[in-house]
C-alpha cells in the first residue's frame, strides 16, 4: 500500500506513537502549502522559510496535544499564520517599515462602512481550470491577492485556500468570528471586481440593477 | 430582497451556512435578476481560482535544509 492512501489522521496517530516516517510523509505533503501560506502573508522569502521552519518544529513539539487528528492541515496553517502574525507584528513595530494591522480589530470591519458594490460585471472569458493554465494569469490571479490589504488576504487565505472554519479562522488571526465573516466578505468582492476586470467578457457586461424604491444613496448595486 | 440585501447575505450563501428562509428570498431575487446572478457565478470562480491553484515549488535548498532539521529534532525529541 503506497503512502497516498493513508489518510492524514492515520499518520497523525502513527507519528504520535513515535513512527518518524509518518511524521516525514506529512511533512512531504504540508510543507509547500506551509510555505505558500507564510511566502503570500509576509512577501519574503527568508522570512517565509523561518516561518516554515518554525511551524514544523512546532507541530513536532505539540504533535500529542492535537486531538482532532484529521485537522492537521488547518491545524498547520494555524501555527504558521500566528507566527506570520508575530512576524509583521515585530516588522510594524521597526520604525524602518510600516504596515498596516493585521489583527487590530477596526472597527469598520464589524460596525459599518458600506460594502462595496460590484461594479464590473460580466461573465469570464475562461473557467478557472483553463486560466490556472497559464503562467501570464497565474501571475495575476497572485498580484490581485498581493493587492488585497493585509487583514483581508489573511482571512480569504485561512477560509478559502486553506479551509479552516470561521472559528478556527477566528483562533488563529485572534479576531471575533463576525470580524472574520466581515472581512471575508470584503475580500471576495475586491478580488471579484479585480479578476472580473481582468478576465470578464466585455461583450457580455451587464449593468448594475438601479432600484427606483431603494434608498437613493444605496441605488441598487 | 433588493441587490443591496443580497450582498449582505452573499458569503453566508457561498459558504452553505445561510439561514433557510434568507435563503429562499435571496434565490427568489436571483432567479429574477441577471447581474447578481452574474456576481455570484464571478465569486464563485473567484474562490475556486485559488483554491485550486497549486502551491509554490519549495526553493530545493531549503526543502534539504528543513528535513534534515527536522530528523535532527525528530532524534532529540524522543530522547527526552
Amino acid at each position: 500500500m503506497g503512502t497516498t492512501s493513508i489518510t492524514d489522521a492515520q499518520l497523525v496517530h502513527k507519528a504520535k506513537g513515535g513512527d518518524q516516517s509518518a511524521f516525514e510523509e506529512l511533512m512531504r505533503r504540508y510543507a509547500r502549502r506551509v510555505w505558500t501560506l507564510s511566502y503570500r502573508l509576509l512577501r519574503n522569502r527568508e522570512d517565509a522559510e523561518d516561518v516554515t521552519q518554525e511551524t514544523f518544529l512546532s507541530a513536532l513539539e505539540h504533535l500529542k496535544d492535537l486531538r482532532d487528528e484529521d485537522r492537521f492541515g488547518p491545524w498547520l496553517a494555524q501555527i504558521a499564520s500566528r507566527l506570520s502574525l508575530r512576524l509583521l507584528d515585530h516588522r510594524r513595530r521597526s520604525p524602518t517599515q510600516s504596515l498596516e494591522g493585521l489583527t487590530s480589530e477596526v472597527h469598520d470591519d464589524e460596525n459599518g462602512g458600506p460594502i462595496p458594490h460590484p461594479e464590473f460585471i460580466a461573465e469570464w472569458r475562461d473557467d478557472p481550470e483553463t486560466l490556472l493554465l497559464r503562467k501570464e494569469t497565474r501571475d495575476l490571479v497572485e498580484e490581485a491577492l498581493n493587492s488585497l490589504p493585509e487583514k483581508y488576504r489573511a482571512v480569504f487565505l485561512l477560509r478559502d485556500v486553506e479551509g479552516l472554519s470561521v472559528k478556527e479562522t477566528a483562533q488563529a488571526l485572534n479576531i471575533s468570528e463576525t470580524n472574520v465573516k466581515v472581512r471575508l466578505l470584503r475580500a471576495r468582492l475586491q478580488l471579484r471586481e479585480k479578476l472580473t476586470r481582468l478576465f470578464g467578457d466585455e461583450a457580455t457586461r451587464r449593468m448594475p440593477h438601479h432600484h427606483h424604491d431603494a434608498d437613493p444613496n444605496l441605488g441598487g448595486f | 430582497m433588493k441587490c443591496e440585501d443580497l450582498l449582505k447575505a452573499l458569503s453566508d450563501y457561498l459558504d452553505g451556512d445561510i439561514d433557510p428562509q434568507i435563503c429562499q428570498e435571496l434565490e427568489k431575487h436571483l432567479a429574477e435578476c441577471d447581474p447578481c446572478q452574474v456576481v455570484i457565478d464571478n465569486l464563485k470562480k473567484t474562490i475556486l481560482l485559488y483554491r485550486k491553484g497549486e502551491p509554490f515549488p519549495l526553493p530545493t535548498e531549503f526543502q534539504e535544509r528543513l528535513h534534515s532539521l527536522i530528523r535532527e529534532r525528530w532524534k532529540a525529541h524522543r530522547k527526552d
